[in-house]
């Protein structure tokens, strides 16, 4: 029993270290972001690895997912005789819900992980202290870049995800199932709020990159120094990420739609 | 021997400098001085802390105890800004070269150039051929450091540590990994660094015959003290067992070439007791730890 209390607050003792650090860390990264403004291509680069290479996994499973609604919905509004609302019930859950958390976990996976793998390994074979020995501070030239991309990459992959499911769930609904185009697409419109809808998903997923890009950039930069340490961290990022985010949505959601 | 004087007019000075990994103690109050346009060699058995004096001159290490000058500033009482300024100047040759993955050879060399002057890329394109050429591998500059030996990515690591045109040179163990012809022109090279440009150098290596070749001043270090030190002549007549036993590379003697540890008898039978308990254990509860993941 006093070995349990013991573990738990050694635990809760590294929890909290482990957390000052890495605020600590954050605070390192956005006083870098300056100069990742100064020199754009080391932006553009991180996007391209962090943004760009993601589509394809966003694209193909946004696709499904959206079609999966189709169905799921059609098969439910159709017993009301609603299924002219299909497009806003696709709509709906893509644009609040589905596109900003589907989208950050398939990200977490996708980049998350490699960020982390990346810096971990660079920590391990010195390139990191190599740098600051050449006065070059890696928070600024290797963090923040990655950081930034992240950071600015993920509404847009949320969006991407979001509109390629509309898209699949007309093809479900009007293609195969018989839904009018028109009624799909105007219901949709008619009954979408931009500032509701649009501007609170989009403000998810803004919450989603930077905790998801915090999370991975940390994990590989705190790694132990070994092929095992790396390892375990690039598991944290995705098991950390995935929580905080789902929580992280939760929270917002009741936040966000709570009081209507 | 310990009490002779110190050279003078030096650019690092290592004052009673005491420093821990845990219980263990690495270093013990030493005391060095590393003098300007000199190259001045810290030798030892592996694991006495050499590569861990680098880094705390280096500023990624604070002692515990003593100061380290550089250049007449307080290496751990600098700001940031001081610091990374002061680095500059300092050039480093890290045990494992420390290339970046990501570039290619000639960007590596070019990094510390692109990063920290203005110049042109024409300009930038001449420096990196010059010191690539100087390390004898300008052909190699298209290559990624995953496609180098170890000895080859040593020398790029060097030509960077170079780029910038340093006022001194850390070396840690820049002649492991060489072959007899790339080992002497490496021996040259920091030798004519050293004469051309006034480089002050501190050499780490394990290699007697060369460093005492072209070092002006050596250091022994052995379990967190200064064992020796003198001009190459004056330690390899040194009276000391500790320095002897090192510089000709006797197994037995005052240094220990085994990690502390219990005896070696005792230990041996212990595992197998633990390994082979009885018959009856065999299939019973498994002791190890599994991993979390
Ligand atoms: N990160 C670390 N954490 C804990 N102990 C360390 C760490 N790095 C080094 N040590 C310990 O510090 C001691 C000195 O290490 P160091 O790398 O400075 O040795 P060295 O003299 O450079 O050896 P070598 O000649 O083999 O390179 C070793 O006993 C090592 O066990
Ligand atoms: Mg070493």
């Amino acid at each position: 029993m006093i070995k349990f209390f013991n573990y738990l607050g050694a635990t809760t003792r590294a929890s909290f270290t482990k957390l000052g650090r890495a605020t600590y860390f954050l605070i390192g990264i956005l006083a870098g972001i300056g100069s990742v403004i100064v020199r754009p291509r080391l932006l553009l680069k991180q996007l391209h690895s962090v943004g760009v290479l993601s589509f394809l996994i966003i694209t193909i499973s946004g696709l499904f997912v959206g079609m999966v609604l189709g169905l799921q919905g059609f098969y439910i509004l159709s017993r009301f005789d609603a299924e002219e609302t299909l497009g806003v019930m696709v709509a709906a859950s893509l644009v609040r819900e589905l596109g900003p958390v589907v989208s950050a976990l398939l990200f977490a996976g996708r980049a998350g992980s490699a960020l982390t793998a990346e810096i971990g390994l660079m920590k391990a074979t010195e390139q990191l202290s190599g740098m600051e020995m050449m006065a070059v501070d890696p928070i600024k030239r290797i963090i923040s870049p990655r950081f930034l991309a992240g950071f600015l990459s993920m509404p847009l992959l949320a969006a991407l995800f979001s509109a390629v499911g509309i898209i699949g769930g007309q093809i479900v609904g009007s293609g195969l199932l018989g839904v009018d185009v028109g009624a799909y697409w105007s219901q949709m419109q008619a009954t979408m709020d931009f500032r509701e809808d649009i501007i609170n998903g989009v403000i998810k997923s803004i919450v989603f990159g930077f905790i998801t890009s915090w999370i991975a950039l940390f994990e590989g930069y705190d790694a132990v120094p070994t092929a095992e340490g790396v390892s375990r961290a690039t598991t944290r990022t995705v098991v950390n990420s995935a929580f905080s985010i789902l929580g992280l949505d939760f929270i917002l959601t009741a936040l966000m739609f709570g009081d209507n | 021997m310990d009490n002779r004087n110190p050279p003078q007019n030096s650019l690092v000075s290592v004052h009673n400098l005491t420093f821990s990994r845990g219980q263990k103690k690495i270093f013990d109050d030493i005391s060095l001085e590393f003098e300007r346009g000199k190259i001045t060699a810290i030798m030892g058995p592996s694991g006495t802390g050499k590569t861990t004096l680098l880094k705390i001159i280096g500023g990624q290490l604070f002692p515990e105890k003593g100061t380290v000058t550089v250049n007449g500033r307080n290496v751990h009482h600098l700001k940031r800004d001081e610091l990374y300024t002061l680095r500059k100047r300092m050039g480093m040759l890290f045990q494992s070269g420390a290339l970046l993955t990501g570039m290619n050879v000639y960007d590596n060399v070019a990094f510390p150039l692109r990063e920290h002057t203005q110049l042109p890329e024409s300009m930038i394109r001449t420096l990196v051929l010059i010191k690539l050429e100087a390390v004898g591998l300008r052909g190699a500059r298209d290559l990624m450091p995953n496609e180098l030996s170890g000895g080859m990515a040593r020398r790029v690591a060097l030509a960077r540590a170079i780029a910038l045109d340093p006022m001194m040179i850390m070396y840690d163990e820049p002649f492991t990994g060489q072959d007899p012809i790339s080992m002497g022109a490496l021996v040259l090279l920091i030798k004519s660094l050293n004469t051309t440009l006034g480089l002050t150098s501190i050499i780490v290596s394990h290699d007697v015959q060369e460093t005492s070749a072209i070092a002006d001043y050596i250091y022994v270090l052995s379990e967190g003290k200064v064992v020796g030190q003198g001009t190459p002549q004056e330690i390899q007549q040194s009276s000391s067992e500790w320095v002897q036993q090192f510089m000709n590379g006797a197994a037995d003697g005052p240094v220990h070439f085994h990690y502390p540890a219990k005896e070696y008898m005792d230990d041996l039978l212990f595992t197998e007791k633990t390994l082979f308990p009885r018959k009856r254990l065999i299939g019973g509860k498994s002791t190890t730890k599994r991993s979390r993941y």
